[in-house]
């Protein structure tokens, strides 16, 4: 296995990381460190388990009846899978953006203070900033200010999609985990997004997923590829998609298979 | 025609046929309903035959029809004076009828017993000393305050009497439960109970005798009618519900007439076994039953959901389960009847007396048919309806909800309460709305577990606790059967049975729709649209 990238304050860590659906592996070992307050790209072709290793951090796969994982992850050097780390705090850290939108069935404003609220935060006045700021840092407030007491599900997909990135930043995480967020969306709405995520890395370290090698090379700081479980290549985006060490990895982005 | 087949155009015309068929189906029992239904009340006129042997009849003809061996028409006459001639209803030939003819001073008489009375006015008996002067019918209107004013003497006494027998009743029970209690009972609590009994006794003795006075008083006013052959009745006036000149009413008369006696249908108690008066009881009480129903079955459904959809692991125990509930919808209603006597009357409710009420045995309070025990089998009933179309609306969320709820780092149960069940909330409603109107629907389990044909007391009243909930009750179903089907005088009961079957059918009605309109409120808040 190749040598990967190591950062001197990552913010999450995956130490000999193997995941199991019921008997069959999808994961296989994976050594992996996440710089802090960049935009780390994960690759691979379907099928991968770039998807099930981004879950594995905020343990979203708790939910899967038969899932089981081996291995450490460390979210700042603490482990989450430890009794010092309740999921549910975890999962106000390290926040998640789906593939598909998925506003609540509600207005826009309690969208976006959700996760506040069931946190008990009833202030007016803490909630009316909060959602501002969330809007205005998903660059949909001046789309919505007018109606945010409207339904949520009366928005464009595209604004849906940056409704659910402002509520996964009005908890204020430290991490934001976004799996495929622009598969679902046209071109325009994704350079919407695209544009976002270069705005939030000032703030938030940031986990995507993608299909798409053009969109993991413009948005993305480092690029990890991933096939059939294991970790091919890790390293600086542009390096990996320049100058790949790995002959798989150079067939993936040069697009012979995949 | 092969390419006629093809684009399936003959099955587009079954679809249709078979829609309009179903549709036709309903609206004709809803028009048969209703016209039956809302024309009872009518005042129609009397009619006065003369015959070919010299007799007279006097009624309401009720249907014309060809004589079944062909000999012409004949009319069914609605007569009445049951204490006259022992039959409301009689057949008679048109070519026996010499005259027929619709007397203007005809008078028809709702009674409270005998039923109808129809004939003449002809004279007032009345307490010694009284005279009045001018008609006949501006005697009856000078009469009735006098005779009203008595009757609401007499009502104020039977309260006093109801109130005195309850006190009675109760000092029974507080002697049973001192007997009970001890073999060596406090001898001198006894005794004061006795001594205190025995001064109600008394108040109770001079009360009754009382109340016989008025009776007799009130009894001395009678009005002396005749029929149409010209045999002499005599009427106590208290005894009639209503005087009507048939022949003799405009329009509007009849109007005035006809909404009396809907809300006289309505809040009014019923009288002639069941076969006249009002169905209050019988609406009370399905109202009251379905509303028990609800409240137990919608929460006892939904949370039972909920485990099943939100926190049970699948596999095949929960398929099972759900293949049990399923079928639970289908078994015969009777069979819930008779578990529910079985398992709440008897079980529960023997324990509950047992417990409790152990000095009143064996006089059962629990233990025996009561609207609690039947709303609890009714409940049973529609529990399944309730959990399969909760299950289905909670099944039907998509999953990204959820996650989106939990990665937001809010609990599961955060996320059921918050987000989960008010997006399901739509389709419980249905299964509500379908569990309410089954409820409404059902007689037989009801039949063993608590209906009665008359109950003596509402199972809500002013009376301490106020919620009776062991007392029997009646209901509009089982009054549809009593009285179509049970009554001494089927033909006379009639009417009634279409207008409680009217009557049900719009309790239903008006609950499903309340239910309704809750639903879309409902959707269209979880959905989309404003807030």
């Amino acid at each position: 296995m190749s040598k990967h990238s190591t950062f001197s304050d990552p913010v999450i860590e995956a130490d000999n990381l193997s995941f199991f659906y019921g008997s069959s592996q999808t994961l296989h070992d994976i050594n992996l460190q996440f710089p802090r307050k960049q935009v780390t790209a994960l690759i691979g072709p379907s099928g991968c388990g770039k998807s099930t290793l981004l879950r594995c951090f905020n343990r979203m796969n708790d939910l899967v009846d038969s899932a089981s994982m081996k291995g450490n992850i460390r979210l700042n050097g603490t482990d989450i899978n430890s009794s010092g780390l309740d999921v549910i705090e975890l999962r106000r850290r390290v926040g998640m953006v789906f593939q598909k939108s998925n506003p609540f069935p509600k207005s826009i404003y309690e969208n976006v203070i959700y996760g506040l609220r069931i946190a008990g935060v009833n202030n007016r006045a803490i909630l009316d900033e909060t959602v501002e700021k969330s809007l205005q840092g998903a660059g949909l407030w001046n789309e919505v200010k007018d109606r945010l007491q409207q339904s949520a599900l009366g928005l464009s997909g595209g604004q849906m999609q940056r409704l659910c990135i402002a509520r996964a930043i009005a908890v204020n995480p430290e991490v934001i985990l976004m799996d495929e967020p622009c598969s679902a969306l046209d071109p325009k709405s994704t350079a919407r997004v695209e544009e976002l995520i270069g705005d939030l890395r000032e703030q938030y370290s940031i986990i995507i997923v993608t299909h798409n090698m053009q969109q993991a090379a413009r948005v993305s700081d480092h690029t990890a590829f991933l096939y059939e479980g294991l970790l091919i290549e890790y390293g600086p985006t542009k390096e990996l998609f320049m100058k790949p060490k790995n002959k798989q990895t150079e067939d993936y982005i040069t697009g012979r298979f995949g | 025609m092969r390419k006629y087949l093809r684009e399936g155009e003959p099955f587009v015309w079954a679809t249709a046929a078979t829609l309009a068929l179903t549709l036709i189906i309903s609206a004709v029992l809803i028009v048969v309903v209703l016209v039956n239904g809302f024309g009872v009340f009518w005042p129609s006129k009397l009619a006065q035959v003369s015959l070919t042997d010299g007799q007279k009849v006097m009624g309401e003809i009720i249907r014309t029809e060809e004589h079944p061996d062909g000999s012409g028409l004949r009319y069914q006459f609605k007569t009445g004076n049951r204490d006259l001639y022992g039959l409301d209803f009689r057949w008679i030939s048109q070519e026996h009828v010499t005259l027929l003819e619709y007397p203007e001073d005809a008078v028809g008489l709702e009674r409270q017993e005998y039923g109808n009375f129809y004939g003449y006015l002809k004279a007032f008996s009345l307490p010694e000393g009284r005279v009045e002067a001018g008609s006949l019918k501006q005697q009856y209107v000078e009469l009735l305050p006098e005779v009203q004013r008595r009757m609401e003497h007499l009502d104020d006494l039977q309260d006093e009497v109801m109130v005195l027998s309850r006190k009675m009743q109760k000092i029974d029970l507080e002697t049973q439960e001192l007997l009970y209690e001890s073999k060596n009972p406090d001898v001198s609590a006894v005794q004061e109970l006795g001594r205190r009994e025995a001064v109600l006794k008394e108040d109770f003795a001079t009360l009754l005798t009382r109340q016989n006075k008025a009776m007799d008083g009130l009894e001395a006013f009678v009005g002396i009618f005749v029929d149409a052959a010209g045999k002499e009745k005599n009427i106590p006036l208290s005894h009639i519900v209503r005087f009507y000149e048939p022949n003799n009413m405009n329009v509007l008369e009849k109007l005035v007439f006809y909404l009396g006696k809907l809300v006289e249908l309505i809040f009014g108690e019923p009288r002639e076994s069941n076969t006249e008066g009002g169905l209050f009881p019988a609406i009370f009480g399905t109202v009251v039953l379905i509303f028990l129903m609800s409240i137990i079955s919608f929460p006892l459904g939904v949370i039972a959901a909920v485990y099943l959809r939100e926190y049970s692991k699948e596999g095949p125990v929960v398929r099972l389960v759900r293949i049990a509930v399923n079928n639970l919808a289908g078994i015969p209603s009777i069979v819930y009847g008779i578990f529910g006597l079985a398992f709440f009357v008897y079980g529960i409710g023997g324990s509950i007396d047992a417990l409790f009420f152990p000095e009143r045995l064996p006089n059962p309070t629990f233990g025996t048919g009561g609207i609690l025990w039947a709303s609890l089998t009714l409940s049973l009933l529609t529990v399944p309806v309730v959990i399969v179309s909760t299950d289905e609306a909670l099944g039907a969320i998509p999953g990204g909800i959820r996650e989106g709820s939990l990665a937001l780092g809010s609990t599961k149960f955060q996320t059921l309460m918050r987000i989960l069940l008010p997006m399901a909330s739509p389709g419980i409603m249905t299964g509500f709305i379908l569990a309410m109107a089954r409820a409404a629907g059902e007689v037989a389990p009801l039949m063993i577990t608590g209906v009665v044909k008359l109950a003596p007391a509402l199972p809500i009243d002013g009376v301490f606790p106020f919620i009776h909930l062991e007392r029997k009750f009646m209901h509009l179903g089982f009054h549809i059967f009593d009285i179509g089907f049970q009554s001494p005088n089927v033909e006379a009961a009639k009417p009634m049975v279409y207008i409680t079957t009217l009557l049900l059918v719009l309790v239903v009605l008006l609950m499903s729709s309340v239910a309704i309109v809750l639903r879309n409120r409902m959707k269209k808040r979880y959905t989309y649209g404003t807030f």
